[in-house]
């Protein structure tokens, strides 16, 4: 009974974004609103005749806007389809040449026609001057190209593509379209600004004179004046990388292999990073080594010298990112020590190796491209970090600031900008490229699924004492800057005045009572609930763009799939401040025209955080034993059902997970924020560094520290509800098997 | 439609030279002709990684055919995917579903065939007493014991009545005691719905107790198919003698054809068997260790190497100008002692002729 209703009659599917793709068409306002998607005043004030609110079908029924006029042939095409069966080669056809044409005319008139008339001169001189002008996509057309996106996937499923699953191709479709939406075309539009003169022609030499350029390369610094910013930022990362990694593998030596009392303590400190704004370690450095740093005046009283800027450059910056990314290199170590069989170690120990020799030749070498991970992964986030140069670079340039300041300072030169972001870009691709393709076939850790009952040896002695004193320092200094956060949040002025005050948690946060009702009086409720808005939002939705991403690259094969995998990993790579760039050079123009609303902001958190999902997603998903999905679909379900009714409540743990890192990370986010922000809609983050830039460190800390306990909340209220979870989940004992 | 009792909508399953390939060049199925009769238990068995488990994936459609067609009753399902194929299948590893009860894994796959509530529920039920787990539906998988998981794992595939029924090493999960049971239930149920049924496993003795007919696979392709007495008794070639209980390989000669019976001679021992169509020249001979008869004065000169009493029977080993073979007995009164010389003959049955692979 199951074969006969999947051939007869249309699929429920195709009527839905057959009408979806009208109603987008004849309904909803074509054109972006200027008062932001949220708000409903159009539909009393004109609607549907009045030019700014009017649906396409209006528009072009009232002689305007006629380029949207051929779009009705796609629209009616799909009609044709609605009799017959999903076997005549005809339905396929039909949906994708409709889907097609669909999309590939709405880019056309999108890109073609802009707020100016005709975009390109060639179109002006093909057909004249046009008087008319359109602005960004609205609802209508949003609803309208995804109408024909699935179209187009329907259509190609029809066609026997993934045995004809059209949950399955509608997805890839859908990530696809995204990802080359909001990754692929801001980056691709970045690297042309690159090229544009100052009149808007495209040359060369305006590229060269721009990336050959002293303060980018200039290496002054080796005859005592300044390097540039392209040499500092690699310095910089490549002395990151190799101290985070080192520290960090001490940390994981010391928390699996020795008897260490406090190891849970220490683990503790791999939270740290997650809810940490970047830049609060630079301003907890300034309160302890700035001209009047506890420290430093210290130092002065006791010795007599006068206390000095060394803390802004090179210094400074190295030691709040070493900070900042240890934990995440610890994070990342612990798996690998882990991860290396003690079985090879108690090997090697009945083969007359004594500890030492049997960590030199056998321990350290299976942990090496483990080592090798951690390096890169500290570069590419020392070359992302934009925060901490922020506070601390003094006349260290590096380039994710440097791209700031071209594109918000007085110099206003995007084409600087977008030669300085394809630098950096480059620096982390490789990385990231050299992460995958080489790292990736070369991993050594063993862990085979078998029992491996053995114990790993404890660090030789030679080894664990320094080791326990570097890490037992490090913890301390740790400490001791997270605490001076606390504490430099409850004193009056800094270095000036000592005695303690709430003073700056009420100016930030006091509530007052008028007749109306509370009053969020508080400088900084307003970003506050904003993040918070922002965070809340974007959240479910990358939580959901992730999981839906890593089941199809855990469970489903198709062609380019590796290609597929690339692409939706690669914003892992691409640093913050290139994203805010791109994402201002591309959508502040039409067809997508978004800068300065909160969309934004959502789209480029559900991007940046994108990976975090899918990484989780792919963590869980392949612990789920296949056999589940294929025995729900000889029992009739079809993929979409599985996925629903199996797959998601077995991945609840990994889906709260994604929910409230998504959540944390759009709090702590600042570099590509600081582009994207408004007025109307100003983040806790880049409010904070407006304050340190007026040199209000009271409040900025007693923001960032008000923000740190949010986060902790969040993520220990995750830690209980994962926990609950997991006991509810009754572990799969069905699906052991014996070994 | 309450109180209809379980059925089947048993079909016959066909493959038309269905091959599969991995990648570019793993063949996991070359070729292969293959007919399942409607109502049959038909098991593939054979050595691991012969392709047993992709054949099977073929026909619940969780595997696509490189090449070659599908057929399943009349339709042609070669390029159905699972969810539309009327194909039900039993795991390894069972694929309980862990969050649900068994009530709603069983009722999983009636949901989704347009059954209402109530009826599915009733099938369900009516499934669970089918396999004696009355009682059990509000339980959840990690309650129930491996036999128990295994047969709430059979309830839900039989209760949408599949024109096919797959097993792929249902028992392997299942202790040594379980196993005999399990499988009469399994061979009960299909006999009493009249089930067609497709069913992996690499033990012969379990293909041999179960099976109306056996498919026996190497390398990818299909080596022999037959009832489990053809196989036993009448083995195509040495692999399959070798794989279906023991067989003893003996070089040996046919010395003349006279219509279908021939004539071989060992070491001057003649014996006459079914000459299956096989020349006079060298040949080799099958012989199961029952049908070794260990005498006196008739037979091949040999030795008694090896004497090992098992309880039901006596276990030697023979050496001579032969080789080796391996004979049972089952006089355990008087024992030959290790060092005897005696002549080995055949039984009148028994005996098959190869034809000579070297
Ligand atoms: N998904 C796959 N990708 C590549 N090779 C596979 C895949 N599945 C099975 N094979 C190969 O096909 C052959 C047959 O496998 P299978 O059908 O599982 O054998 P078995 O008879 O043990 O069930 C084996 O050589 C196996 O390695
Ligand atoms: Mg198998």
């Amino acid at each position: 009974m199951r074969a006969v209703s999947s051939e007869k009659t249309t699929p429920p599917v195709l009527v839905f974004w057959i009408a979806a793709g009208w109603i987008g068409f004849c309904l909803f306002p074509w054109y972006m609103l200027e008062d932001g998607l949220w708000s409903f005043g159009w539909l009393f004030d004109g609607y549907p005749f009045d030019e700014d609110y009017a649906p396409a079908l209006f528009l072009v029924g009232q002689g305007e806007k006629l380029w949207l006029a051929p779009l009705l042939i796609p629209l009616a095409l799909p009609l044709l389809v609605l009799r017959r069966p999903k076997s005549d080669p005809a339905y396929a056809r039909i949906l994708i040449l409709s889907g097609a044409l669909g999309i590939v005319w709405i880019i056309a008139q999108g890109f073609g026609i802009g707020i100016r008339g005709f975009t390109y001169d060639w179109l002006t001189a093909l057909f004249g001057e046009l008087d008319d002008r359109q602005y960004g996509m609205g609802y209508g057309a949003m609803i309208c190209a995804t109408a024909f996106l699935f179209l187009f996937t329907q259509g190609i499923a029809a066609r026997g593509a993934i045995n004809g699953d059209v949950f399955v191709v509608s997805a890839i479709g859908g990530v696809i379209a995204i990802v080359t939406a909001f990754v692929f075309f801001p980056i691709a539009r970045m690297l042309f600004a690159a090229f544009i003169t100052e009149d808007g022609a495209y040359s060369i030499a305006v590229f060269f004179s721009k990336f050959f350029d002293d303060r980018l390369w200039g290496l002054g610094c080796l005859s005592g004046t300044r390097c540039g910013a392209a040499w500092n930022s690699l310095f910089l990362a490549i002395l990151v990388g190799f101290i985070t990694t080192v520290l960090g593998l001490a940390f994981a030596l010391v928390v699996t292999r020795s008897g260490f009392r406090h190891k849970r303590a220490l683990r503790a400190l791999t939270v740290l990073p997650i809810i940490t704004p970047p830049f609060v370690i630079g301003l907890a450095l300034i309160l302890l080594f700035g001209l009047s740093g506890t420290v430093s005046e210290a130092v002065a009283e006791a010795f007599g010298i006068q206390p000095t800027r060394w803390l802004y450059g090179l210094p400074g910056v190295l030691i709040a990112q070493t900070l900042a990314f240890t934990p995440i290199a610890f994070l990342v170590l612990i798996g690998v020590v882990e991860g290396v069989s003690p079985s090879m170690e108690e090997a090697a120990q009945t083969l007359r190796a004594n500890k030492w020799q049997t960590f030199r030749t056998v321990s350290l070498p299976l942990m090496r491209p483990g080592l090798a991970n951690a390096f890169l992964l500290g570069f590419i986030e020392s070359m992302a970090d934009f925060g901490n140069p922020l506070v601390l670079g003094g006349n260290f340039d590096v380039l994710s600031t440097e791209i700031f300041f071209a594109i918000v300072g007085a110099q206003y030169d995007q084409g600087r900008a977008a030669v300085l972001a394809m630098v950096l870009l480059f620096f982390t691709l490789s990385a990231f490229y050299a992460q995958r393709m080489w790292l990736g076939k070369k991993s050594y850790t063993t862990v085979t699924g078998k029992g491996d009952a053995g114990v790993h040896p404890v660090m030789p002695r030679g080894l664990s004492i320094p080791v326990h004193c570097v890490v037992i320092s490090w913890a301390l200094f740790t400490v001791i800057v997270y605490g001076m956060i606390v504490y430099g949040s409850l004193v009056e002025l800094w270095g000036v005045n000592n005695t303690l005050t709430f003073k700056h948690y009420v100016t930030a946060f006091s509530i007052g009572m008028t007749e109306h009702g509370l009053h969020w009086s508080g400088a900084a409720w307003d970003s506050f609930w904003t993040t918070i808005m922002i965070a809340a939002i974007a959240a479910p939705l990358t939580a959901a763009v992730g999981l839906v991403t890593a089941y199809l690259l855990t469970r489903q094969s198709f062609a380019g799939k590796n290609a597929f995998e690339f692409g939706t990993m690669l914003s892992f790579a691409i640093p913050g401040t290139v994203i805010g760039v791109s994402y201002i050079l591309a959508f502040n123009v039409p067809p997508i025209e978004i800068t300065g609303t909160g969309i934004i902001l959502v789209i480029s958190f559900i991007f940046r955080n994108m990976p975090v999902g899918v990484r989780a997603g792919i963590a869980s998903m392949s612990q789920l034993d296949r056999s589940l999905d294929e025995s729900s679909l000889t029992l009739g379900a079809n993929s979409w059902q599985t996925f629903r009714k199996v797959i998601l409540p077995l991945l609840r743990p990994a889906i709260l997970a994604a929910l409230v890192y998504s959540f944390v990370r759009a709090m702590t986010a600042i570099s590509a924020v600081i582009f994207l922000v408004s007025a109307e809609y100003d983040m806790a983050t880049s409010y904070i560094i407006g304050r340190v830039e007026n040199n209000d460190y009271g409040l900025a800390i007693a923001y960032s520290t008000t923000l740190i306990f949010v986060m902790l909340a969040a993520v220990g209220l995750l830690q209980l509800l994962v926990g609950r979870v997991r006991i509810g989940r009754r572990m799969h004992h069905a699906t052991e098997r014996p070994a | 439609m309450t109180g209809t009792t379980l059925g089947s909508k048993a079909a016959p399953v066909r493959f038309d030279g269905v091959s599969k390939v991995f990648g570019k060049d793993v063949v996991a199925v070359d070729s292969i002709d293959l007919q399942v009769d409607a109502g049959k238990l038909v098991t593939l068995l054979g050595p691991s990684g012969c392709g047993k488990t992709t054949t099977l994936r073929m026909i619940a459609g969780l595997e696509m055919a490189s090449s070659g067609r599908i057929l399943i009753g009349d339709r042609d399902v070669t390029r159905l995917p699972a969810t539309d194929r009327d194909v039900s299948m039993v795991f390894q590893s069972y694929a309980l579903f862990p969050h649900m009860s068994v009530l709603e894994n069983v009722m999983y796959g009636l949901t989704f065939s347009g059954f209402v509530k109530e009826e599915a529920r009733n099938r369900a039920m009516q499934g669970l007493d089918l396999v004696g787990l009355k009682g059990f539906d509000t339980r959840l998988p990690s309650e129930l014991s491996g036999g128990q998981q295994q047969r709430v794992a059979v309830a839900r595939a039989l209760v949408l009545e599949p024109q096919v029924l797959l097993f792929d090493e249902p028992l392997s999960n299942l202790d040594a005691k379980l196993r005999r049971q399990v499988r009469e239930d399994i061979r009960a149920i299909q006999q009493d719905l009249g089930l067609t049924v497709v069913y992996v496993t690499h033990d012969q003795e379990e293909a041999l107790a179960v099976s109306d007919e056996i498919v026996v696979m190497r390398n990818a392709a299909i080596a022999q198919i037959g009832t489990p007495r053809q196989l036993y008794d009448a083995p195509n070639d040495r692999f399959v003698a070798d794989f279906i209980g023991e067989a003893n390989l003996l070089h040996c000669e046919i010395v003349s054809v006279e219509g279908d019976e021939a004539t071989i001679d060992i070491e001057g021992y003649r014996h006459r068997l079914p000459a299956r169509g096989l020349p006079p020249g060298p040949a080799t001979i099958a012989v199961r260790p029952s049908r070794l008869v260990i005498g006196r004065d008739e037979g091949v000169p040999a030795t008694v190497a090896k004497a090992t009493y098992v309880g039901v029977r006596m276990e030697y080993t023979l050496t001579g100008g032969f080789g080796q073979v391996f004979a049972v007995h089952d006089d355990v009164d008087t024992p030959l002692e290790p060092g005897t010389e005696v002549h080995m003959g055949f039984a009148t049955r028994g005996p098959v002729l190869l034809p000579d692979e070297d």
